[in-house]
């Protein structure tokens, strides 16, 4: 019989379809793992609402699971509370700098104020160090990038653009 | 046989008001995809897109459940005809050019926004976490549009010019954002959804300050579109659904 820490450490190994450097618990995607009877009953909550890698996520799940021999599988879907990239663990922020991406700066995401956004475009609250080179002198190129979670950004130092991925 | 209450009833018709408008936005913002004037904006207008369509999916899902016929999101997205959809008569206006496109969407974000915001505190807990949801997405489409229509009303002559046009056009159906009807007081009434005139201090207060930044002058007509909340559309809703539904409707229930 599995158990629920076990289910946990495979969770562990699946990687996120979209940034594979990472896995789906170290995107705190995962919100519970339980077992009923013989079902191991997996709850997953969406980064953004229209997220394609949503479906895709939930297949490499169920996938991962039955290699390791689970007959009955079940995947709920959770959204509240929202998922927050303050979900994502040191850990994880490490491997997104170390592939090219920046990681969040916490407390920094959208508020819908209009002059928030004002004073974040001359560069007043928000500092996005490059990935890369780790200039603190980078600018945003757009909020919304690649994917739903990230935004573009470019270094003025070593020049390279690089995605941010965005605090929500 | 119904066997919907009257509240659920209701509740049908809010979250399909919410749904059909999110879905109906969305798809005519996704129209721009592969046709903006700069790349960057071709990854934004399509990131609003999918948010917008995501959340439509959250929406129209609790709406297909409260009903309890059997039917799903995609069921009621692509099988309803047109006079069963609900959407604002705003968010089904052609997208014309990039400004006026931007103006929509900020008349509506505008919107959308504080309307979210008070939907967190629904007594149902579904609506309010959708809304939680959806609101952290819409935070930043606000952000988005509002710099935008800031910068191109205070831009060229030219850019100005057009965003004035825009408003011109977009400022009669912004009105039925904020009007209710007796199924709007009978949700509020029950402390589901916030009632649509309570938004009006601060989409006024937002949209005044935006625009007066934006070097835009609000129409003086006071006259204002109603209709989309009750299923009477303008006849670009049914041209915009023969694209959106074709697929489904000749091939019904087709899969990936």
């Amino acid at each position: 019989m599995v158990s629920v820490a076990q289910v946990w450490d495979w969770l562990a190994d699946v990687p996120d379809p979209e940034i594979p450097v990472i896995s789906v618990t170290d995107l705190g995607i995962v919100r519970d793992v339980g077992l009923e009877g013989e079902t191991v009953v997996v709850t997953v909550t969406p980064t953004y609402s229209g997220c394609p890698a949503t479906a895709v996520i939930n297949f490499e799940i169920e996938k991962a699971l039955r290699g390791h021999g689970v007959r009955d599988v079940r995947l709920e879907r959770r959204l509240d509370p929202p998922w927050s990239t303050d979900w994502l663990s040191e850990e994880a922020r490490e491997k997104l700098r170390a592939y090219g991406i920046a990681p969040p700066i916490d407390g920094t995401r959208a508020q819908g104020v209009v002059a928030g956004r004002i004073k974040r475009l001359t560069g007043a609250a928000l500092v996005v160090p490059c990935p890369r080179c780790g200039s603190d002198d980078t600018r945003a190129v757009s909020q919304f990038g690649s994917t739903p979670c990230k935004a573009a950004w470019q270094c003025n130092d070593c020049l390279e653009p690089f995605d941010y991925f965005k605090c929500i | 046989m119904d066997t919907m209450t009257d509240l659920d009833t209701a509740l049908f018709a809010g979250l399909c008001r919410l749904g059909d408008s999110t879905l109906v936005l969305g798809h005519r913002v996704s129209e721009w995809c592969g046709h903006a004037p700069v790349l960057e904006e071709d990854i934004a207008l399509a990131n609003v897109a999918l948010d917008l369509i995501g959340q439509t999916q959250m929406w129209l899902g609790l709406a297909a459940e409260i009903e309890g016929k059997g039917r799903d999101a995609d069921a009621l997205a692509f099988r309803r005809d047109v006079w069963e959809f609900r959407n604002l008569l705003l968010v089904e206006r052609p997208n014309g050019d990039f400004g006026h496109t931007l103006m929509r969407q900020f008349l509506f974000d505008a919107w959308h926004q504080p309307m979210l915001k008070a939907l967190e505190s629904s007594g149902d807990p579904r609506i309010a976490g959708i809304a939680a949801k959806a609101g952290r997405e819409v935070a930043y489409h606000l952000e988005r549009s509002a710099d935008l229509v800031i910068r191109l009303g205070d831009g060229s002559l030219e850019s100005h010019n057009r965003m004035q046009a825009a408003l011109d056009t977009l400022w009669p159906y912004t009105g039925e954002m904020m009007t209710a009807d007796a199924t709007d007081q009978a949700l509020a009434e029950a402390g589901i959804m916030a009632a649509p005139d309570s938004i009006r201090p601060e989409w006024d207060a937002l949209v005044r300050d935006v625009l007066a930044e934006a070097t835009l002058g609000i129409p003086p007509g006071t006259h204002m579109h109603k209709g989309g909340k009750q299923g009477q559309h303008s006849e670009h809703l049914g041209h915009m659904l023969a694209t959106m539904q074709w697929l489904q409707r000749a091939y019904p229930d087709a899969t990936w």
